[in-house]
């Protein structure tokens, strides 16, 4: 996922620059306020511990191995604003140093793993892990998630970032100047090989750091980095604690907005067409063209009939009938999507905290 | 399924160990008495930088072919041995490139130019144009950046940096970070070597696993000790905070010579690769 030179436009570098240049600034103020003099020490050495944390190799199930980012456990440990500069400085000595990920898209890089991981992985671990014990064993589920969640997302904006390219940035004769493949190429491209290897192995990574530090040394794990939120971690979310999670919600409401930009993606995504799409003679030249030029065959597969009427979704292709405008249709997609995740959240959250309550109650 | 234990460890080992030795290249690239080392480490990140971002910027395929030729060049006077470069970068390249752009050689719509004897999948000369140039933009621009990290000790790239207006404070953490990757390194593999030295079996994956990720736990605890431990030694010889950068660097008519001609090759790279 480290993105090398030559790969983005450098209009694209450039913005991605831009949007990582304010998070670094608030990540290093947030933090210097917290560690004042400590500030240089801890993150020298917690950006050493990330890059050397890189070349782990993680033994995965079905005997293969892979490296993890370390953004899930970085996050846990040292706090989302933390983690982000520690991970940036760690990819930019990657990238100097031993070639791995360009410099014209440190930024892009940077912003895909530090930044947008650290958030999301912090996102997922606060989360999951909700008022739960510093022992118990939700956290490491929930540290585990965060750092699959994070990798895998941080997959996702690559992909959208090297799949733009050829929309964008043709030459003359309409060959593409960057990264050749649109979005429904380079997802599925980047996503298989994150949802699967890369992804497993920070599933692990996170989950079996905490666990490690559960056993040893818990204290680690009140993230005494990030600051005065997280003094209040281990309080329920709910409307009294809004200023401690308004952040979050900022952000995820940001990316909501920014939902439509999925429009921009032309044709369909890769084995996602609808059983319509094959008795239409045009979408079926698209198929081909897409899936080596190898001939569809004349009907429709039945199966693939049979089974699509199963399921109607509510919101077919992310805009519901009465939605004329398709933007709209996605954002409105996003809200209720996310409304779900959270809701499912927070009841996993009140029925945990109730279990919780009755075992340390005891018995009469 | 389990995993090879003996695999497992010793591929740590031997990132550790390939770290350790680019290092080690790299301190003996940067002492000999080449082009770059002879210059000023402000000149030589001025006169490479807007090269990598020009060979990203370029729109012809002859203008990152020339821009290569001048990083081949670059390295030849640099005394940067070729082998180093081809091990490190060229085929490292290569291999990520090669393995995202090779489709595109078969799904770039366009001319047919040559056909798999067996599949019948067809090369396009579109597609053919997009690989080659996909991989000689990426070859060059990482070509440029190894050859001036090769050519510069660390510690003068990150002083050097200064003139790119990076803050004081990044410049020292980075420097710091520097330092501290090999303490850490080396415990990490002193970690693993322990563990790889009291084994007489095979772990099966899972313990394989849940050793990998504690070793990982306790290079974090010493990680955090570790920081504390500094941040008290730098207390007790009076830091308060504030940081501090020499800039001793001296500049000689051969790098204002190197800059006008590194500079005019990238207006020239610039202006034909619009």
């Amino acid at each position: 996922m480290h993105i090398p030179d030559g790969y983005l436009s450098p209009s694209t570098c450039a913005v991605l620059y831009g949007v990582a240049v304010p998070f670094w600034y608030a990540a290093f103020a947030r933090v210097k306020r917290l560690l004042n003099t400590r500030l240089i020490p801890l993150l020298a050495v917690a950006s050493a511990f990330c890059f050397v944390l890189m070349m782990f190799n993680i033994p995965l199930p079905g005997g293969t191995t892979g490296h993890a980012v370390g953004v899930g456990a970085a996050t846990v440990v040292l706090g989302p604003w933390a983690s982000m500069l520690c991970l940036s400085i760690a990819l930019l000595i990657q990238a100097l140093f031993f070639g791995d990920g360009g410099i014209t898209t440190l930024g892009a890089n940077c912003f895909n793993m530090a930044i947008v991981g650290s958030l999301v992985a912090h996102m997922v671990y606060r989360l999951g892990a909700g008022r739960s014990a510093l022992s118990s064993s939700r956290r490491v589920m929930a540290a585990a998630l965060a750092g699959y969640a994070a990798i895998n997302v941080s997959a996702f904006l690559a992909a959208c970032e090297l799949g733009i390219q050829p929309l964008f940035f043709k030459d003359a004769g309409g060959a593409p100047l960057y990264a050749p493949y649109s979005l429904h190429i380079a997802i599925p491209a980047m996503m298989i090989g994150h949802l699967t290897v890369a992804g497993l192995a920070e599933f692990f990574v996170s989950g079996g750091v905490v666990a490690y530090l559960q056993r040893t040394n818990s204290s680690l794990l009140q993230q005494a980095l990030s600051g005065k939120a997280e003094e209040h971690a281990s309080q329920p979310l709910s409307r009294t604690n809004w200023g401690l999670t308004r952040p979050l919600w900022i952000r995820l409401a940001l990316l909501m907005l920014l939902t439509p930009l999925g429009i921009l993606a032309a044709g369909s995504a890769w084995g996602e067409w609808s059983v319509r799409d094959f008795s239409n003679p045009e979408m079926r030249e698209k198929i081909a063209a897409v899936s080596g030029n190898i001939a569809l065959p004349a009907r429709q597969p039945q199966g693939l009939a049979r089974l699509s009427s199963l399921w109607s979704a509510p919101f077919p292709q992310y805009a519901p009938p009465f939605v004329r405008r398709p933007a709209f249709g996605y954002v409105m997609s996003a809200t209720f999507g996310s409304g779900l995740i959270v809701s499912f959240f927070l009841l996993a959250g009140w029925i945990f905290a109730r279990r919780e309550n009755g075992l340390s109650k005891g018995p009469p | 399924m389990s995993v090879k234990s003996r695999g497992v460890i010793e591929r740590s080992l031997s990132s550790f160990v390939d770290a350790l030795q680019h290092t080690f290249d790299a301190e003996e690239i940067a002492k000999k008495r080449g082009l770059l080392q002879r210059l000023d480490p402000r000149v030589k990140i001025l006169s490479i930088l807007p090269l990598i971002v020009i060979a990203a910027l370029t729109r012809r395929l002859r203008v990152v072919i020339a821009l290569f030729a001048v990083a081949i060049a670059v390295a030849l006077l640099s005394k940067v041995p070729l082998g180093t470069l081809a091990k490190r970068v060229w085929l490292a390249v290569l291999t990520f490139t090669g393995f995202i752009s090779g489709p595109a050689l078969f799904l770039t719509p366009g001319r047919a130019m040559y056909s798999l004897p067996i599949l019948g999948w067809s090369v396009t000369a579109p597609g053919l144009r997009a690989a080659v140039y996909l991989v000689m933009r990426a070859e060059t621009a990482a070509t440029f950046s190894v050859v001036l990290i090769l050519c510069t000790p660390w510690s003068n790239i990150l002083k050097a940096l200064r003139v790119l207006r990076a803050p004081a404070v990044l410049v020292v953490i980075l420097g710091m970070t520097y330092r501290y990757i090999f303490l850490l390194l080396r415990t990490a593999h002193d970690m693993f070597e322990s563990r790889k030295s009291r084994m007489v079996g095979q772990l099966e994956g899972r313990e394989l696993r849940k050793m990998a990720t504690a070793s990982a736990g306790v290079l974090m605890s010493k990680t955090l000790q570790l920081s504390g431990d500094v941040y008290l030694a730098m207390r007790s010889r009076g830091f308060q905070g504030e940081v501090y950068v020499l800039d001793e660097f001296q500049t000689d008519w051969l790098d204002w010579l190197m800059l006008a001609l590194f500079g005019s090759i990238a207006l020239l790279a610039f202006w034909f690769g619009r």
